[in-house]
């Protein structure tokens, strides 16, 4: 009988303990939002990503031009209802361009931040385990990192030849290596940790304790990291792009678009200051939100 | 302090083994056969299969690289396919430009950023540092080429202060010199300018928090004082690394710029064999810049241990 009313007590204080976390994880993650909402740039920053978003999603129902229609009659007009950004020297409507360019863009800053994230933690994290394999690994990343970034895609560009695909591996291939370096430096620290050693005690698997107990742990830097890549691969793809090295035409890409203004920069100023500024704007909110989300996971970083 | 520099010497050997490594891949990963791409759709079987015995890929892998290698260190990075001019030719006739537009936006950026970010830092909040940090978020956020498009059509197309693109040589006059070199610097040294002000103000601010500075206020020194012979000494060591990395970044960086503003300088050669697949000219010139920038990165880590002692020591 009192066996009983024992184990009555016992699951009633871990239920009462489990809404006690529920409680204490609903408070910090109160806490945590306010924190982000209270810093004003990291909230322009994550109001400009997701109008980018948005605008690329819904541009099909934004704006009812055809980003490749070709319209010889209406070549270089300015700005006008009909044509909110004008239009390029083929006739194209520029907002429609910009639009579907932000789709190209995004996609493709998107797609390299992801890729390179997974891989570089995959990298970093079996590197982490075996002093040869780490050895092997850190000088490529090393010999990969002492090439600039813009100039090994250029590279990689050039062997590949022009097209998306080839201007995410690129970008991939660019990116892998700092990340992959950054989940090392991090699983290293967190091997050495007493609980980490427990698992080993309890024999629990290389495998099993490298995703399921280190991994975890280090995902919040990379995820940091990602935001920056996203940045710095939107910058990248527009300036290889621009260079005839990227996407190739007519296809519109921000880069692209900035291309065929600058043959034109004497008539169509338009054609430089909208694509312009949805990359820059992009490309700063993405920092500010990454500068924002890190704040938030690392207080110690500022 | 000897054994320092010998032991970060030594270290570079097998980074610059690595880099030649990858960049001698690069080209290898072309799908097909590279001799075919250069020399594009009309080419016979006969000319394809003479430059393939040219480009030595009829050999080995492992010796094929060997063989590069052994040619590098004779100061022979091939021929070019598309002008039947030597690389390295080729790369000297393209150089000054280049070291012009480099050491020119570098100059800029140091003289404006170093200071304004010290002051930034010695004046935390203040409009100064707000302004810094607006500053040095938008120098990270507008890529070379789009602040170069925009100074272009304001300064050139509009204002017609400076050229719209081209390049005058020191011959031609100091001033036309400048002046053709004016706004590709600038669009080159914002993003550096943007970094060094940012890590100048944050390394002066944690100096500047430190025991010694508070020390040495509490004895009465003078303010500039404080500034100008103690806490920079403390923060020379990061302006060195952004200084290091500000070097590469405009050799880098000079190859979209270049070709915006036609400038006939490495960028703009390297850019034009992108479209010619002339992959010679491409593997000579981002290997240079490479070892160029392990030796930078070797000769900021030799200059750390002459402004902070503790680091040849540890």
């Amino acid at each position: 009988m009192s066996e009983m009313t024992l184990q009555h007590t016992e699951s009633r204080n871990t239920m009462e303990e489990n809404a006690l976390r529920k409680q204490l994880a609903k408070e910090q993650r109160e806490i945590r939002i306010r924190k982000f909402t209270s810093n004003k740039a990291s909230v322009f920053g994550l109001v400009t990503v997701t109008l980018m978003v948005l605008l690329a999603v819904f541009a099909p129902l934004i704006c009812h031009y055809d980003p490749l229609e070709l319209n010889t009659v209406d070549r270089l007009k300015v700005c006008s209802a009909a044509h909110w950004f004008g239009t390029d020297s083929m006739g194209r409507d520029v907002f429609a361009r910009v639009l579907y360019g932000a789709r190209i863009s995004l996609m493709v800053g998107f797609t390299v931040g992801i890729v390179s994230g997974v891989l570089g933690m995959f990298i970093g994290l079996y590197a982490s385990t075996n002093k040869i394999l780490d050895n092997i690994l850190m000088r490529v990343c090393d010999g990969l990192k002492a090439i600039p970034g813009t100039l090994l895609a250029i590279t990689l560009m050039t062997v590949l030849g022009a097209d998306i695909k080839n201007v995410i591996i690129s970008l991939v291939v660019v990116n892998v290596p700092s990340m992959a370096r950054l989940a090392r430096g991090q699983a290293l620290v967190i091997r050495e940790q007493t609980y980490v050693e427990a698992m080993k005690c309890l024999g629990a698997s290389k495998s099993r304790i490298l995703w399921k107990h280190i991994a975890p742990n280090i995902i919040s830097p990379i995820i940091v990291q990602v935001t920056f890549v996203f940045a710095s691969s939107i910058i990248t793809e527009a300036a290889l792009s621009f260079l005839g090295a990227g996407v190739p035409a007519p296809a519109p890409s921000w880069g692209n678009i900035l291309n065929e203004g600058k043959a034109v920069i004497y008539q169509a100023w338009w054609m430089i200051v909208f694509p312009g500024i949805f990359t820059a704007l992009t490309v700063l909110g993405l920092n500010l939100l990454g500068d924002g989300v890190r704040d938030l996971i690392d207080p110690m970083s500022n | 302090m000897g054994k320092f520099i010998v032991k970060r010497i030594l270290s570079v050997i097998p980074v610059l083994i690595i880099v030649s490594v990858v960049i001698f891949s690069l080209v290898h990963l072309v799908p097909g056969d590279p001799a075919a791409s250069m020399l594009g759709d009309m080419a016979t079987p006969e000319d394809i299969e003479a430059l393939r015995i040219r480009m030595g890929l009829d050999r080995p892998l492992v010796e094929q690289y060997f063989v590069w290698i052994g040619n590098i260190f004779h100061g022979d990075f091939g021929m070019s396919v598309a002008n039947n001019e030597t690389v390295i030719g080729m790369i000297v006739s393209h150089l000054k430009p280049t070291i012009s537009l480099a050491a020119f936006s570098l100059m800029i950026a140091a003289v404006i950023a170093i200071p304004l970010g010290m002051v930034a830092a010695k004046m935390k909040r203040s409009p100064v540092d707000h302004g810094v940090t607006v500053l040095s978020l938008m120098g990270i956020s507008v890529p070379s080429f789009l602040l170069g498009l925009f100074l272009m059509m304001l300064f050139a197309v509009k204002l017609r202060w400076f050229p719209v693109s081209g390049y005058k040589e020191m011959s031609d006059g100091f001033a036309e010199h400048m002046k053709s070199l004016t706004l590709p610097a600038i669009a080159l040294g914002f993003m550096n300018a943007a970094l060094m002000m940012r890590m100048t103000r944050a390394s002066m601010l944690e100096v500047l928090n430190s025991d010694y500075i508070k020390m040495a206020k509490a004895k009465g020194v003078h303010e500039f004082m404080i500034v100008a012979k103690h806490a920079l000494r403390n923060t020379l060591v990061t302006i060195l690394t952004v200084v290091g990395q500000s070097i590469v970044q405009a050799l880098s960086g000079a190859a979209v710029v270049e070709s915006l503003f036609a400038i006939p300088g490495l960028g703009q050669l390297m850019v034009n064999s992108i479209g010619r697949r002339d992959y010679y000219v491409i593997q000579a010139i981002v290997l240079l810049i490479a070892v160029f920038n392990v030796l930078i990165n070797m000769a900021v880590d030799l200059l750390y241990g002459v402004a902070d002692p503790r680091v040849r020591l540890s």
